[in-house]
């Protein structure tokens, strides 16, 4: 059952001829069965899920249900959970029991979903491969040997390996379009500020947005639409009604995207993506004019700009979040220290991982005296340029369409001692984060070694309903997210 | 641009990180090919362009000033490495 459609199990589940318990107890047997290969959950929470899967059913017996009630979820182990280990993949917070529920988390508890655990992540969500967990790397399901992305690749392999129907995910540059693409599942981040980041570990503050990951466009809707909405304890979280994000996901006639104009930036296009990628994005662009649209030709100049801005932009804003990991009120403290600085010193020198405490370093140095106009104002100032780009390209086109990552999944260990090699991953994702749009990334094919690959496609601001309407058209024609790694 | 030992040496004072001297050059050199990425940066001409820290230009709300939240010390300390008596203990930094 969990291998359905939120729409096709919310009808079992309404119409009694399955239990959330027993839909609860299927996602647990097939996460103690499948994850032993992915190492997707950090952590399981058998009780609390059965108790929730309970109190589900009571709801549905007395019609009270919503389209999440009885549905089984992970959540990325960056949103706090009350009572449940909240890891964020580092040793930092190895032992840190939540006292308190992120908003997402509540929001999706008072929805009647069922959580059955954490999933593994890039430590702090540092990361593009889930390669700086603490816990070990997840594995790609298509392919154990290979990466599943990151930094929400637990999320990503345990929805694409189906152990959970729907998982929450994170995105600050790229880390839920990137290991959607390459875990051959759906994955969207909305505009920066739908989503609440009251609870959910902060990265870089101005970027980081909560999304969703599911098989398709229609199930990531449903989720998406029970986590958005205004949250006055975000001091950037928008005062937005909240709304039906799968209200353009209706059933398609003959040419469903007549009129619909996709751009497509020739940066993307021009140099650096693979041949495998580039053919299945080529074909899912033909599939996409046959259902009707356009496609017109746009510029992003600035885009090249994205990740030197985001690297200095990112790891600042990391810089200042995780000072508050000083081994005095929670986390890691070491064992043996001298005085109050060394404790500091030797606890975060401990705590953090290699790849946190460079960026800790490098946005150190970029906010230290002398060098915060020359670095943090200057990307502030490509990051305009970079928005400004988009807003020039949605006057020509209403979607852009593009890659979301120039490879299939690389191998794990490959990438994992040069950073910069690991940063230039996301190429096709960290402008949309410092411009702060909503982007999905879908299925679209198979590359090299039967490895997925996602088209991404971007929206202006507060366009969510079209985008999933959009991928939801396309996946009316195509069957890429059904298709299930073997093995599971 | 490339940090000096010292400067490496000073940013992880500054983050409050320890950093072992053997592994002082090996992070140099990762610091220092993160730092050639950035400064592709400087190339292009800001001049007159405005910062931008936000995409949606909110300013910051503000709230009514009163009692909002109930006192959790007891759930927020349980987290805590080190508390006696309602108070986080700490090495002793006055003599």
């Amino acid at each position: 059952m969990i291998d359905s459609s939120l729409k096709d199990i919310a009808a079992a589940l309404r119409d009694r001829k399955v239990s959330a318990v027993e839909l609860a107890t299927e996602s647990l047997a097939r996460i103690d069965a499948g994850n032993p290969k992915i190492n997707a959950f950090v952590t399981t929470d058998r009780d609390g899920a059965l108790a929730a899967a309970r109190a589900a059913d009571e709801r549905l017996a007395a019609g009270q249900g919503g389209p999440l009630t009885g549905i089984p979820l992970a959540h990325k182990d960056v949103f706090c959970t009350e009572g449940v280990l909240t890891t964020c993949g580092s040793k930092m917070l190895a032992n840190f029991v939540s006292p308190y529920d992120a908003h997402v988390v509540s929001l999706l508890k008072a929805a009647g979903a069922v959580m059955v655990g954490k999933t593994n992540m890039d430590e702090f969500a540092m990361g593009s491969s889930n390669e700086n967990s603490h816990f070990g790397p997840t594995r790609n399901p298509w392919n154990a040997g290979k990466v599943p992305g990151g930094s929400s690749g637990g999320s990503a392999a345990a929805v694409a390996a189906r152990l959970v129907p729907i998982a929450t995910g994170t995105d600050t540059g790229g880390s839920i379009r990137q290991p959607a693409a390459l875990c051959g599942i759906t994955g969207i981040k909305p505009t920066y500020g739908t989503v609440s980041r009251y609870g959910m570990i902060a990265y870089a503050s101005s970027l980081d947005q909560g999304g969703a990951f599911a098989r398709s466009a229609e199930d990531c809707a449903v989720l998406l639409s029970a986590m958005a909405g205004h949250d006055p304890r975000d001091s950037t979280s928008l005062e937005r009604d909240s709304e039906d994000f799968g209200r353009e996901c209706t059933p398609a006639d003959a040419q469903p995207l007549a009129g619909l104009r996709i751009g497509l930036p020739k940066e993307f296009f021009a140099e650096g993506m693979e041949g495998d990628v580039r053919a299945a994005v080529d074909a899912a662009l033909a599939e996409y004019r046959k259902l009707g649209a356009t496609t017109v030709e746009v510029s992003l100049p600035n885009a090249r700009l994205a990740i030197p801005a985001y690297y200095v932009i990112a790891p600042a804003e990391a810089s200042s979040n995780l000072s508050r990991f000083d081994g005095v009120r929670y986390g890691h403290r070491a064992a043996e220290y001298g005085d109050l600085n060394d404790m500091y010193c030797k606890s975060r020198a401990q705590g953090f991982g290699g790849e946190v405490k460079r960026r800790i370093l490098v946005g150190t140095y970029v906010l230290s005296h002398g060098y915060y106009d020359a670095y943090y104002i200057k990307a502030q100032k490509l990051r305009r340029l970079i928005a400004n780009d988009f807003a020039a390209a949605f006057e020509q086109c209403d979607v852009i369409a593009g890659p979301v990552s120039p490879t299939v999944a690389f191998g794990i260990g490959e990438k994992s001692d040069d950073p910069v090699q690991m940063y230039l991953s996301d190429i096709y994702t960290i402008a949309v984060n410092l411009a702060g749009l909503p982007a999905l990334s879908h299925p679209a094919g198979f590359g090299t070694g039967n490895l997925p690959v996602g088209l991404q496609l971007i929206g202006n601001y507060f366009d969510e309903a079209r985008l999933l309407g959009t991928a939801h058209r396309f996946q009316q024609t195509t069957d890429w997210h059904l298709r299930v790694p073997a093995g599971f | 641009m490339s940090l000096s030992l010292d400067e490496v040496r000073h940013i992880a004072k500054l983050a409050r990180l320890e950093l072992a001297e053997g592994d002082l050059a090996a992070t140099q050199a990762k610091l220092n090919g993160i730092f050639g990425l950035i400064e592709e940066m400087q190339a292009v001409d800001t001049d007159g362009v405005e910062p931008m820290s936000h995409p949606q230009e909110l300013a910051q709300r503000l709230r009514e000033d009163r009692v909002t939240e109930s006192d959790r010390r007891a759930a927020y300390q349980s987290v805590a490495p080190q508390t006696e008596s309602g108070l986080y203990l700490v090495p002793k930094v006055i003599e």
